[in-house]
């Protein structure tokens, strides 16, 4: 293991990353003022590593934060505190213009493909302004072909077009073409399936997968559907409430999920595979909390079973309990025996698959 | 739910003490909807013929533009014909051809018999009254109950439906409540004069999964302490899997799978509902799983493809497919479904597709195979490998 690239404690400002870290956000705040002079907590507080080359999924339910923290990234709008180094560099001090140069290389594709895209303008003006934008119009005719067949579209049949003729799952093929058209090393995905058919889904899914590969991107890919942030992702980020509950290695954080967030989530999964039931979890009543009024020291509390006075007066700090697997959570669930819904016997294999990951905590691709 | 979930087929008897479907609660026989507009006649629902017993949950599983919801407004009666609107068919409830009655004579079974959950809650309730008024409004329309005896019920109601602090509930207004509070106050009005049926269109997909969840095991609970019958209409297949006792699979406005809900998953014979199953990511096993894609996307309902409505996304399409509609045929006994596992009634297991090359018989593994080697179907569509991943 290799504990210095994932060490929850934000880093010095001014330290160089590990080449291996693309993207850093040291304690990363978000608020929004209200009309009553509230402030919405939307992000409150997140560090977090994005490796080269990886997927990071990030998922959490409607007013977890996990959009605004896509977002800020991009810094739209810029986050409160905290910072977000990109390459060595923390895009939430510079100057516009600075922050301008290195746009390009951050690019985000969003749920709704269709009002994410100019209705006037035909589709190779679209995926070939960004060229336009940085002086480089006179690749267009070159590049723009390319990306729309790598994303899947016809170049000669989508020349004329405009977005209203083309279906959701096109237009979010238009809009991934427009985001790799400069090269980016980052794409930031926010819940780009969700409006989406079952049936195309599975396109843009795989096509998401290929594109990265094909181009060396790295993902931050948000959503809420767990099922599709299981599949497509290396690690994941559960985000309740303005917050990281839980972060590790994608099979072993569903598998065994340690944070009991984290259990309510994975328990909650519509299942396509045999229910093995997970009823024994206990899914109370409880909904979110409002994020103008967050419930002290750990927000989950209001709705964990296993919460005592101690998860309201201290805030738990995010800390290793198992190998690559991070959470903040004064009560982790570390004894799985009753939690398997793969039908193996988790009971002794839950640890050797965490210490039998590679080094890195990144596996390869597993061929289906 | 016990130990039965090991064995793989033991899938989802949501009722635990089923309530033994019995008579047919609801026929629909023949629905058609069709509607003329500038563009042409979309034909939203064609020929439609279901049955739902007393105490079954029956989940109609569709993409968008599958006619789902056009055919649960018209089983509602909230779809009628005219106004460039065309119908046909009859939908019969507990002996009574609903498409025989007025408004007024409907409004007498909307509420008291039949309720209807719709998929946004807040835009089924009412922003300016509050929630009390909002479930005695039934019931003071339906019993009759005096105004305070109503309050009591609607009190009870949203503790039923697990809503904290019934009291102060019924005096707020529905933007004080979060998504999921809300539609538990819809469920506790469709409960209000205890329904025989309750269609609930897409009850979950505007929730949260933790909500959505809660949601579905309430509604599964309240079905079988109360006995009611259900029609549960989703575009997710993976949220009926435990809780429907059967499964219709609408595309393009027609049936072209009905099944036990085990035997449907077991044994699926319809392409397109192999592909939907395959197309939703696992929840477990390895990541990174190349997905089963259908290519396309489902057609334009105004001018559908001639023959089988899937044939132009179908990896498995061959020459008849692309000119000669497949009739909702019966399946042969599975194999798969062990007879142990049926349900008690003497109703049949029908299990009927719609397809000439019905996955995993002979003629559909030659099909397939020479779909593969040509390298397309024989509507055209290039047939990769992740087509036909299966």
């Amino acid at each position: 293991m290799t504990p210095q690239k994932t060490a929850p404690a934000p880093a010095e400002p001014d330290t160089v990353p590990d080449d291996d870290v693309v993207l850093r956000l040291e304690d990363l705040v978000v608020e929004f003022r209200a009309g009553n002079g509230a402030t919405v907590h939307a992000v409150s507080g997140i560090s977090l590593e994005v490796r080269r080359g990886e997927t990071l999924g990030l998922v959490g339910e409607s007013g977890c934060g996990k959009s605004t923290t896509g977002r800020a990234i991009m810094q739209l709008p810029r986050p409160t505190s905290g910072s977000v180094v990109f390459e060595g560099r923390d895009l939430a001090t510079m100057s516009g213009e600075e922050l301008r140069r290195v746009r390009p290389k951050l690019q985000m594709i969003f749920q709704d493909p269709i009002s994410s895209l100019n209705p006037r303008r035909r589709i190779p003006d679209i995926v070939g302004d960004p060229l336009v934008v940085w002086g480089r119009g006179d690749q267009r005719a070159k590049v723009v072909p390319e990306v729309l067949e790598a994303v899947g579209l016809d170049p000669a049949q989508v020349a004329d077009r405009r977005p209203h003729q083309f279906s959701g799952g096109q237009c979010q093929r238009v809009s991934i073409a427009r985001a790799l058209v400069l090269d980016p090393e980052v794409l930031i995905c926010d819940e780009p399936v969700s409006a989406l058919d079952v049936s195309v889904q599975a396109q843009i899914l795989n096509l998401l997968e290929d594109m990265k590969a094909r181009y060396g991107l790295t993902l931050l890919f948000i959503a809420h559907d767990l099922g599709v942030v299981r599949n497509i992702s290396d690690r994941v980020a559960v985000m309740y409430l303005g917050r990281i509950c839980e972060l590790g290695e994608t099979r072993a954080l569903f598998d065994t999920p340690v944070h009991p967030y984290t259990r309510l989530l994975v328990s909650s999964i519509p299942s396509m595979q045999d229910v093995a039931d997970l009823e024994q979890v206990d899914r109370g009543g409880g909904e979110m909390p409002s994020p103008m009024d967050p419930p002290s020291g750990c927000r989950f509390r209001t709705r964990c079973p296993l919460a005592t006075e101690r998860c309201a007066d201290e805030t738990p700090l995010m800390r290793e309990v198992l190998p690559g697997r991070f959470t903040a959570c004064h009560h982790p669930i570390l004894d799985h025996a009753g939690l398997d819904h793969t039908g193996e016997d988790v009971g002794a294999n839950a640890a050797d698959e965490h210490t039998a990951l590679p080094p890195d905590g990144r596996p390869g691709k597993e061929d289906a | 739910m016990t130990a039965a979930a090991e064995d793989p087929l033991a899938a989802p008897a949501p009722v635990e003490t089923p309530t033994a479907p019995g008579e047919p609660l609801l026929v629909a026989d023949g629905v058609t909807v069709r509607f003329h507009t500038r563009n042409g006649v979309v034909r939203a629902v064609e020929d439609v013929s279901l049955e739902l017993r007393e105490g079954e949950v029956l989940a109609v599983v569709g993409e968008s533009g599958s006619g789902k919801t056009v055919f649960t407004r018209r089983v509602m009666g909230l779809v009628s014909g005219g106004r460039g609107t065309e119908v046909g068919g009859t939908v019969t409830f507990g002996g009574t051809d609903l498409t025989a009655l007025s408004s007024t004579e409907l409004s007498r079974i909307w509420g008291a018999e039949i309720a209807l959950i719709l998929q946004d809650p807040m835009t089924s309730l009412n922003p300016v009254k509050r929630i009390g008024a909002q479930i005695t409004e039934s019931i003071l329309l339906h019993r009759r109950v005096s105004k305070a005896e109503a309050t009591k019920r609607a009190i009870e109601l949203l503790r039923s439906v697990g809503l904290s602090e019934p009291e102060r509930r019924i005096r707020q207004y529905p933007h004080e409540l979060s998504g999921g509070m809300r539609q538990r106050v819809t469920i506790a009005i469709a409960l209000s004069c205890d329904p025989r049926l309750l269609l609930a269109d897409e009850p979950t997909t505007a929730l949260d999964v933790t909500v959505q969840a809660q949601i579905l095991d309430l509604l599964a609970d309240l079905q079988a302490r109360l006995g009611m019958s259900m029609l549960l209409v989703t575009h997710d297949l993976r949220v009926v899997r435990s809780r429907s006792h059967r499964i219709a699979v609408m595309y393009a406005g027609r049936i072209v799978e009905t099944a036990p809900t085990s035997t449907l998953f077991a044994n699926p014979l319809m392409p397109y509902t192999e592909a939907l199953m395959n197309a939703v990511p696992p929840v477990a096993g390895p990541n990174h799983v190349r997905l089963q894609v259908i290519p396309g996307r489902p057609p334009n309902l105004i001018r559908p493809p001639a023959g089988c409505k899937f044939s132009p996304r179908c990896p498995y399409a061959q020459d008849r497919c692309l000119t000669e509609e497949p009739p909702l045929r019966d399946a042969e006994p599975s194999p798969l479904s062990e007879p142990s596992r049926r349900s008690p009634s003497a109703a049949p297991e029908l299990h009927q597709y719609r397809c000439w090359f019905p996955v995993g018989s002979p003629a559909w593994a030659e099909a397939k195979a020479r779909n593969v080697e040509r390298g397309s179907s024989a509507a055209g569509t290039p047939v990769t490998e992740e087509m036909v991943l299966t």
